[in-house]
């Protein structure tokens, strides 16, 4: 177990060198010179050259590529050309946000997606079922930032039940350790700056959980449906099991198979794809960030960002696997 | 052989022209049984033979109560202990059961949940009718799984079924049906999926839990080989309905329905001589029509009549047995008839 683990990181390694050398090439190959992103259309020559020799883009690129892969080895990332903030530092600001928005969407989406799915397979072909069916068609349907919109301008706006945006009330005094702000929150007692954070994630929550929450009760339907038709289920109705140990131990443990490797998928894809979310309720996170280093050619940024994600994606993708050995024996690995 | 266990008039078990109609949405309703009617006594062996699609599982379903609610339709009347189970609640079935009826089915692959081990599997049923704690119904599983010829039953019980050859995995099932000593066991075909020589040996162990636990037995099969070594009386279906039915030696001796007739020579014969053919049963079951217009057998049967096509025949008492055909293969029977 602890070698299958210690192996699968292994393998991130030339993963992630690989990955390091497309990004390298990639946020090069964007039109338009960095420099002048940075100083603007009229800056003069010469602050222009000035800048290009301090970071070295007029080196050769293979030359540029080695001197940031010795840098990255030692952890350093190097730090943004626009705000000369160290990457990792601002990283560890803003992942957090993303971290806590991402999970507060997904936990949305597990928590109603598998039990309505399971109920949508239940009453196949009933109205309950078509309910569901037609609901998760429309959410997987509506346009995130729509719905993100629409959210923050009926409970926001218009009923004041929750707030509008940023992730705590500047009015509350709050500890921050580890920009986990719900959890800084607890760790620190301030019972009210984590009720007020958690408050926050609500509507954007909502907003960023409505498609996985749709794909992930279509997936558990449908895997439901299948398991449900399994001789396995007919020999417990045959034992005379009661009907809820037979959905809890026979049923839901088989259907869920499918589930959890959708569940990883749909985890990365909100990391990444928490940007629209993030901009309407100004929330902070990397994706804004990150959306501002393209339009401004922040290589280290675009570079360092883009690595760490690609990190977490090989991690979610390892959780799932180990998960995956849990519930079922036959992967599971020795 | 039976004897000293059949003093009870009443049958254990009694089904009267139980009927089951497939009508899923957008299709025709399907007969899958039509007026099946057959006995089985406390103890007694019984056997349903017919060849595939004649609708032999969807009887054992139907007596279990595992048919799907929607989309099926069941009438007629399955007798257990002098009541109807057909008009039970779902919960009241479920309490029966496992515990007074419980099955074997056909294919140990996929009866056996994938990711749950084998001894939770056998045990549970032990918790759920007999109210055990999980670690008594442990113990218990272990024997059992000792009974069914399982080697090192303490190892094995923490096992998933992927770790098990297919007759281990049957031997689970049937430790499994017969954990809370049944008074009815309801086997389907329970060694068509396993290899010639793993047939023998699980066949054993079944006859020998049957007869340690008492059980009466309900054995489908369409091997008359088991059939013959196993049964005390033994029905005949063709096309979802019982067509002739008696004791084993007489059905052997002297088979009366021309399909059993057919059943019986298609068995190849230890005695018979080398390279001689085998007498498969003309036509195939596809060439079924349905009971309304005459005998479903007629456009396969040796015997036709007239009469085969114009009436439907109906199961009567036959002398020594219960028989449905106008044209019996001996005269004696059919006299005995009119
Ligand atoms: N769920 C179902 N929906 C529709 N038709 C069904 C269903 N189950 C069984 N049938 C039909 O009922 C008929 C009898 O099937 P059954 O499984 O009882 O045959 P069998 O005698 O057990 O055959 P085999 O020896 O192959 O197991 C078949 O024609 C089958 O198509
Ligand atoms: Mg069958």
């Amino acid at each position: 177990m602890l070698r299958f683990v210690l192996k699968r990181i292994a393998l991130m390694v030339p993963v992630l060198l690989g990955l390091s050398v497309l990004l390298f090439a990639w946020v090069r190959a964007l039109p338009g010179d960095p420099a002048r992103a940075l100083l603007g259309e009229r800056a003069n020559p010469e602050s222009i050259a000035r800048v290009t020799e301090r970071y070295g883009f007029d080196e050769p690129l293979l030359e540029q590529y080695l001197r940031y892969l010795g840098a990255l080895v030692t952890g350093d990332f190097g730090s943004s050309i626009r705000t000369g903030q160290s990457v990792t530092e601002s990283f560890l600001e803003r992942f957090p946000a993303t971290v806590e928005l991402a999970l507060a969407a997904l936990l949305f989406a597990v928590l109603v997606g598998i039990p309505v799915g399971y109920l949508a397979a239940r009453h196949q072909g009933r109205p309950l079922d078509t309910i569901v069916m037609s609901g998760s068609l429309l959410g997987v349907a509506t346009p995130v930032f729509f719905l993100a919109i629409l959210l923050k301008l009926v409970f926001a706006d218009w009923l004041h039940w929750l707030p509008t945006s940023l992730r705590q009330d500047a009015r509350i005094d709050a500890t921050h350790l580890t920009n986990f702000y719900v959890l800084d929150g607890l760790l620190t007692r301030e019972w009210d700056a984590a009720w007020d954070a958690m408050v926050h994630l609500v509507l954007p929550g909502l907003a960023l959980g409505t498609i996985p929450l749709a794909i992930i009760a279509r997936i558990t339907r449908a895997s439901v449906a299948e398991v449900l038709n399994e001789d396995y289920v007919r020999t417990a109705e045959s034992k005379g099991l009661t009907r809820r140990l037979i959905s809890r131990r026979h049923v839901l443990r088989n259907a869920l198979l499918p589930v959890v490797t959708t569940i990883g998928l749909q985890a990365g894809l909100l990391l990444s794809g928490a940007v629209l979310t993030e901009t309407v309720f100004a929330f902070n996170g990397m994706g804004e960030y990150l959306f501002d280093a393209i339009g401004q050619r922040d290589y280290p940024v675009l570079q360092g960002f883009i690595l760490f994600i690609a990190l977490i994606y090989a991690l979610i993708n390892l959780l799932v696997d180990l998960a995956y050995g849990l519930i079922d024996p036959r992967v599971r690995v020795s | 052989m039976n004897a000293g266990r059949r003093d009870n008039d009443q049958p254990l078990l009694s089904v009267r022209n139980l009927a089951v109609t497939f009508q899923l949405r957008g299709q025709h309703a399907a007969k899958a049984v039509d007026d099946v009617s057959f006995d089985i006594r406390a103890g007694q062996h019984v056997g349903l033979v017919g060849e595939s699609g004649s609708g032999k599982s969807v009887t054992s379903l139907a007596i279990m109560g595992l048919l799907p609610r929607r989309g099926v339709r069941v009438s007629g009347e399955v007798m257990f202990d002098g009541t109807n189970l057909l008009s039970k609640s779902r919960g009241e079935m479920s309490a029966l059961r496992g515990r007074d009826i419980s099955m074997v089915f056909q294919d140990p692959m996929t009866s056996l949940n994938p990711v749950i081990p084998i001894g939770i599997q056998v045990a549970e049923i032990i918790q759920r009718h007999f109210n055990a704690s999980k670690s008594a119904a442990l113990e218990r599983t272990e024997e059992l799984l000792a009974r069914v010829g399982i080697p090192d039953p303490r190892r094995r019980l923490g096992e998933y079924p992927h770790q098990l050859s297919g007759g281990m995995r049957q031997r689970v099932l049937i430790a499994m049906a017969l954990a809370c000593e049944p008074r009815l066991l309801i086997a389907d075909e329970p060694t068509t999926a396993l290899d010639v020589t793993i047939q023998a040996q699980v066949l054993e162990v079944l006859k020998k839990l049957v007869a340690d636990t008492d059980a009466a037995l309900l054995m489908i099969t369409h091997d008359l080989g088991i059939v013959a070594g196993l049964c005390d009386t033994v029905n005949v279906m063709y096309a979802g309905r019982v067509v002739e039915s008696a004791t084993r030696e007489r059905l052997f001796a002297q088979p009366q329905h021309p399909y059993t007739g057919g059943l019986l020579e298609s068995i190849p014969k230890l005695d018979s001589p080398r390279g001689a053919p085998l007498r498969p049963i003309p036509g195939s079951p596809t060439q079924v029509l349905p009971w309304s217009e005459g005998c479903a057998f007629a456009p396969r049967c040796g015997n036709r009549t007239e009469e085969c096509t114009a009436r439907t025949p109906d199961l009567d008492p036959a002398g020594d047995r219960h028989l449905r055909c106008f044209n019996p293969l001996s005269r004696t029977a059919a006299e005995a008839r009119r």
